[in-house]
């Protein structure tokens, strides 16, 4: 393992393993992402062969791919954002629950891209708060997995995985037990 | 399809048709005001049963009359094409009158013409933009409008709200791009000016 969170050496430790919660819910949450498919222009088309068999996804633990923002906690945004099509964007992150990271893919959504132009969003980051920029037009596959697995790390080091704001309150998980 | 035929026809037809200077397909000058006329007559006697195209023309502020509709018909049984130009009588507030009650295809290109000229389209259905959100104020394919875009308020006041964004003008980055010339990997087009690498506060 390359991190030592929650290294285990059953010689030493037996049946018990020592941890912290923080390590033990980031873990749990960096293995079971499930994205929220954004697919807006042609990234949507490799991000579905990031989803098929033969660069799968599913390897790494975030092939749950939901296209309700209810069930899901990554919005990969995979594509040009029109003004127009903004407004929705924010709309579905809102709805989405805590926790909840956004995957800027390819270079329309990262920053606009080609498209200088009166319509477009120069990037997604404008509206909702950005976790990973993929680079690409559209990127490959392996890029998106590279991506995704770098908010892998990204969410195994956060702290306070406990604490979230929820309607501009912070709450505390207790953990019991 | 005998273009000398047609053209005398619908000149002796329609008064103020004219030929228009063309160099693949019969092309006509159509007074506005004869415009679903003149298709009508072309689709019920002509044979110019299908609508291939509408779109505006805006030649700029300083040759009048300024907007124009321009129309392409073919005939599904013999094949050739027409092309009529009505120019619009009013530059400052431009308008034809609709042809989707004849071609009910022109019905979205009317729109689309409507959202990105300005030009209104005289019994339309339902002419609202197409492209653009509705309240957008600018009319983007306009000879004055600027290639960047302007800055305007965001569609939903709500999100403009949460994000403190505004619709922004994005300049081409810098362009024209230009090639330093060199070996292939030091060939590739680069703009001069790089002032469009902005550093924006994320939001």
């Amino acid at each position: 393992m390359a991190t030592t969170e929650y290294a285990y050496n059953s010689k030493v430790e037996g049946e018990v393993i020592v941890t912290r919660a923080d390590a033990v819910v980031n873990w749990v949450r960096s293995h079971s992402v499930w994205p929220m498919p954004m697919g807006l222009a042609c990234c949507a088309i490799e991000l579905m062969a990031a989803g098929g068999s033969r660069f799968d996804i599913s390897r790494f633990g975030m092939e749950v791919m939901r296209f309700s923002p209810r069930q899901a906690d990554c919005m990969i945004v995979a594509g040009t954002v029109t003004y127009k099509m903004a407004e929705v964007v924010r709309r579905i992150y809102d709805q989405m629950a805590e926790p909840k990271w956004v995957v800027a893919m390819g270079a329309c959504a990262s920053s606009g891209g080609m498209y200088r132009s009166y319509a477009t969003l120069q990037g997604v980051d404008r509206i909702v708060p950005v976790d990973i920029y993929i680079s690409g037009c559209p990127p490959r596959p392996e890029a998106l997995l590279d991506g995704m697995m770098l908010l892998q790390e990204k969410i195994r080091t956060e702290g306070g995985s406990l604490r979230r704001t929820f309607r501009g309150r912070t709450v505390e998980t207790k953990i019991v037990g | 399809m005998d273009t000398a035929a047609l053209s005398a026809d619908l000149a002796a037809r329609f008064p103020g048709l004219t030929t228009r200077a063309s160099k693949d397909m019969p092309a006509f000058d159509v007074p506005a005001a004869s415009l679903a006329q003149v298709v009508q007559y072309l689709r019920d006697t002509h044979g110019f049963d299908l609508l291939t195209d509408l779109c505006g023309l805006d030649r700029g502020p300083a040759i009048l009359p300024r907007f124009s509709v321009i129309i392409h018909l073919i005939g599904s049984t013999h094949h050739a094409y027409v092309r009529l130009a009505a120019a619009c009588p009013n530059d400052a507030a431009p308008s034809v009158p609709s042809v989707s009650a004849l071609h009910p295809g022109a019905n979205w290109h009317e729109r689309e013409v409507f959202d990105m000229f300005g030009i209104r389209f005289d019994g339309h259905p339902d002419l609202r933009r197409i492209l653009m959100w509705d309240s957008y104020p600018h009319h983007p394919l306009r000879k004055e409008f600027p290639l960047a875009g302007v800055e305007v308020d965001l569609p939903a006041a709500d999100v403009a709200a949460v994000t403190g964004r505004r619709v922004e003008a994005a300049p081409m980055m810098g362009g024209p791009f230009v090639s330093p010339g060199g070996t292939m990997a030091k060939a590739e087009p680069i703009a001069r000016d790089e002032s469009w690498s902005e550093e924006n506060p994320k939001a």
